[in-house]
């Protein structure tokens, strides 16, 4: 597989639909231990990136990349916003570095995303956050690229990684983001952004799978 | 849910505007992105900037003027502002003296306000408010939440700003304040997110939660509703305990701040109760400040905030300041 722009924007779109249909999921667990904003939120980002799906398409990937990130910035609002933003804006910094062309260079260039969010909300894993999924799953995708599995062996392996690292936060005890205000009440709650990001690698997944991209 | 809406994604626009249109004396509204700021710029001084998410209402708008802040930028309800939105602001308020961004202490806060601070091109710096004592594990990475005591902060900094001091003392000054003024509430009802419709929390009719956060964010612990005397003794034991030798025979601040759906009437009732408890532990009650000035929608209860005062910052708490919300002297 090689990362071009027409897979980026199919697979915001993909996002997009997801993070609408799987709103009972994501709501109501930022309602319980959050402060019930993160579906509004991610929901107005994936909206304006659908709405600049034309002005994306004449953009190289990376070029494509940092368009999102910037107006993930400017629409999300809250925590979900630089972090995102800052995912995207290290993915397409990857990109440019390795060009794209394969698994294993689109597999770099979404850890060095990840690398980028966590310097942004200066995280861990363990802490009951979206890095419980995005870690693992960076983990999965580069050492299944490494294997040289299919694209869609890889993809099986990412959603497998997403669903176990979101299960992970039910027992964890929030100590990051607004939950971590709740102590031990946020034990025994799945981590709302863990959610979310599960469904949107899902989705991707889903996108590529589904065009039987190799 | 029965709230003024004609639509929620118009909600904040609507609002603001109404805003600007019965204070065209003290702000002016910038759309796309927002922010606001004062009607006539000020001269010479490090500008002062604060925001954060909408429905802490008058907070932070409500504090633009003469004495006070250059600008604010108000996020989506409870939702931090955007960079674009501070670098807007800055560019549009900065007089060549730096800019001080006042912050309250929240991830989503701190990380906008941190990347518009980097992408901007003029001098600036940050003060961090945390006021909140009600969340006291220091192993909580994120700290302490920022609160009503972001008031007092705003008003002092505004103040010393005023006087031509530079970005550093303008930062220390925040700083100093925010590291002797500790606060906590207490929610009888859940405040109503208007996007989601319904009430953020449950809470029954004999419960409350203390130390509740100002977005609804659940406190230190679910309690049966008791006589406002022990409530509020509670409320001053934590803040004391978190003073801690600060309060020793100290002249204090007392904020009673309502958080939207209590009336003044229970506000006072709150003061009252509150000032005799710090008298008796040897404290002077020197100022005061009692209304909504850090709402969470219309969340019912109160949250109390007590400043330790020294005279430095009795001077810029007793300056002239012009806002919509607060306005003495001038």
């Amino acid at each position: 597989m090689s990362l071009q722009t027409k897979l980026i924007c199919s697979s915001t779109a993909a996002i997009h639909a997801a993070i609408i249909t799987h709103k009972p999921d994501i709501e109501p667990l930022d309602q319980a231990i959050g402060d019930g904003d993160h579906y509004i939120n991610i929901l107005r980002g994936a909206e304006g990136i659908d709405g600049m799906a034309a002005e994306l398409a004449s953009l190289s990937a990376d070029e494509a990349l940092n368009k999102i990130a910037m107006k993930l910035l400017s629409s999300i609002g809250g925590a979900a916003g630089p972090l995102f933003a800052s995912f995207f804006m290290g993915m397409a910094s990857g990109i440019k570095r390795n060009g794209g062309k394969t698994n294993i260079d689109i597999a770099v260039a979404f850890a060095a995303g990840v690398q980028e969010l966590i310097k942004r909300g200066k995280g861990k894993v363990g802490e009951k956050t979206m890095l419980d999924v995005l870690v693992p799953v960076a983990h999965t995708f580069i050492f299944s690229a490494i294997e040289n599995k299919t694209t869609a062996g890889i993809c099986a392996e990412i959603n497998a990684s997403a669903d176990k690292g979101l299960a992970s936060t039910r027992d964890l005890l929030a100590t990051k983001g607004r939950a971590a205000g709740l102590g031990g009440r946020s034990v025994g709650h799945l981590d709302a952004g863990a959610k979310s990001c599960q469904v949107m690698i899902k989705a991707v997944c889903k996108n590529i799978t589904r065009k039987k991209i190799k | 849910m029965k709230k003024f809406v004609n639509s929620i994604d118009s909600m904040l626009t609507e609002s603001l505007s109404g805003f600007e249109k019965a204070h065209p004396d003290l702000v002016s509204l910038h759309l796309k992105p927002n922010y606001l700021t004062r009607k006539n710029k000020a001269k010479n001084k490090v500008a002062v900037i604060s925001g954060g998410g909408a429905g802490h209402e008058p907070l932070h708008a409500g504090f633009i003027g003469k004495g006070m802040l250059d600008a604010a930028c108000p996020g989506q309800v409870f939702t931090s502002p955007t960079p674009d939105q501070m670098i807007a602001a800055a560019e549009a308020v900065h007089m060549g003296k730096g800019v001080l961004f006042i912050v309250k202490n929240y991830a989503g806060d701190v990380m906008n306000f941190e990347m518009a601070g980097e992408m901007l091109s003029v001098e600036n710096s940050t003060v961090l408010t945390s006021d909140d004592c009600a969340v006291i594990n220091s192993t909580f990475t994120d700290g302490r939440r920022g609160v009503a005591g972001t008031v007092i902060v705003e008003k002092c900094v505004g103040s010393i700003a005023e006087t031509g001091a530079d970005l550093a003392s303008c930062k220390a000054l925040g700083d100093k304040i925010n590291a002797q003024t500790a606060s906590i509430g207490v929610a009888f009802t859940s405040c109503t997110v208007p996007a989601a419709g319904k009430p953020t929390f449950d809470i029954g009719e004999s419960e409350i939660e203390m130390g509740i956060g100002i977005h609804g964010e659940p406190g230190r612990k679910r309690e049966t509703m008791r006589k406002a005397d022990a409530m509020i003794k509670d409320m001053i034991d934590a803040i004391l305990t978190d003073l801690d030798d600060k309060t020793k025979g100290a002249e204090v601040l007392l904020l009673v701040n309502g958080l939207g759906a209590t009336p003044l009437m229970e506000l006072y009732l709150i003061y009252n109760v509150a000032e005799k408890l710090l008298r008796e532990q040897g404290m002077t009650v020197a100022r005061s400040l009692v209304g909504n000035y850090t709402t969470a929608i219309d969340m019912s209860g109160a949250s109390i905030t007590v400043c330790v005062l020294d005279d430095e910052v009795k001077q810029h708490w007793d300056s002239p300041v012009h806002t919509v919300a607060l306005r003495k002297g001038i």
